[in-house]
């Protein structure tokens, strides 16, 4: 697939470490050609992000705290300085309180709510406005979401409601930006290890019912999710926009438990309801 | 227990670039082995991957130091 995306440059936002979906995508896109710029927030990620964007070939690696807008200007400011156009951004972004990604959904609070939709909802809007003004040539702009948006998934909870939203905005930014070739896409991935997956509660429960019922009867790997990305943002998908994309080994198509999958506390271990 | 010690050792070893001799059992992974917050919670996920077991986040919390991860490892398994 080398030289799918030759000649063409993309900003990834998310990155964190190596078991990033983030990473997959970098990786699958840098491997068909593609030219990568990344974000990171806080010194934190900088020290991993660097070292990672480097070995995708990258020394364009730029600070951007998405809940201030003029961090994202800035972020767009620089870039700007480095390249004179952008094909394509990658928006792997989300943050919620992790005390309130257990227990109940109703009990969440109105500080925690509010910050949850600005980092994980509102900041795609907000990238790929200014995003657009460098996409002189047409564009893609990728996110990422889970099956938590569309059903109730537990611990999910208030980070559901922000899915469900940024998968809305999909639709709508689609719409908007369609007419300047600009498509926008989300990858609804299924359970994976990531260092973001960790604030979330009984993840590894999760991970063994989604191993255990989906259809392909395994999870998937942040390089499925890559090589989904690289369709999505080539030109292999120069005709899909508004799209919530399931890359989760068909898991969302399932009714119930399969009448194979063995009971799950004895394959987990775990003891207590 | 000595076999989880030294699995638990190049963990961390490779994960901070520390070296060996450093890697003691009062030995603090935040303030003896330069950790950052997010190193505490990819040791700790590199240990529930090498080790086949969930660590909550509560139990998480209790792991400071070296001592500590073998300690609370041993006795999930």
């Amino acid at each position: 697939m080398t030289g799918l995306m030759q000649g063409k440059r993309g900003l990834v936002m998310g990155l964190a470490n190596d078991k990033s979906i983030a990473w997959g995508i970098s990786r699958a896109l840098a491997g068909a050609g593609a030219e990568l710029a990344f974000s990171y927030q806080g010194e934190a990620l900088k020290k991993r992000v660097g070292p990672l964007a480097a070995e995708v070939g990258s020394d364009i690696v730029l600070p951007c705290d998405v809940s201030d807008p003029a961090s994202i200007d800035s972020l767009f400011d620089a870039l700007a300085e480095r390249w004179d156009n952008l094909d394509f951004i990658v928006h792997a972004i989300g943050f919620s309180d992790k005390n309130e990604l257990r227990g109940r959904y109703v009990d969440t609070s109105r500080d925690n709510f509010m910050m949850t939709m600005d980092i994980s909802v509102y900041s795609f809007t907000a990238v790929v406005q200014r995003a657009e003004k460098m996409m002189n040539n047409g564009g893609a702009a990728l996110t990422l979401t889970y099956y938590g948006a569309e059903q109730v998934m537990p611990h999910y909870n208030v980070m559901g409601v922000a899915k469900a939203a940024l998968e809305a905005s999909v639709m709508y930014l689609a719409e908007d930006l369609g007419k300047d070739g600009i498509r926008v896409n989300a990858i609804s991935a299924g359970p994976i290890k990531t260092l973001a997956a960790s604030g979330i509660g009984d993840f590894r429960y999760i991970l063994k019912w989604n191993e255990l019922n989906s259809p392909l009867r395994r999870n998937v790997t942040i390089d499925d999710v890559g090589k989904s990305a690289l369709y999505l943002l080539s030109d292999l998908g120069s005709g899909v926009t508004g799209e919530v994309h399931h890359v989760d080994a068909g898991y969302h198509v399932v009714g119930m438990k399969a009448v194979d999958a063995p009971d799950i506390d004895v394959v987990t271990g775990r003891k207590d309801g | 227990m000595s076999d989880v010690a030294d699995r638990v050792r190049k963990i961390v070893v490779e994960h901070l670039g520390v070296e060996e001799d450093k890697v003691t059992d009062s030995a603090s992974f935040i303030d003896d082995l330069g950790a950052d917050s997010l190193d505490t919670v990819e040791l700790v996920m590199a240990f529930e991957e090498e080790f086949g077991i969930e660590i909550p986040d509560d139990a998480a919390e209790t792991i400071q130091t070296f001592g500590d991860a073998v300690k609370f490892i041993s006795e999930a398994q």
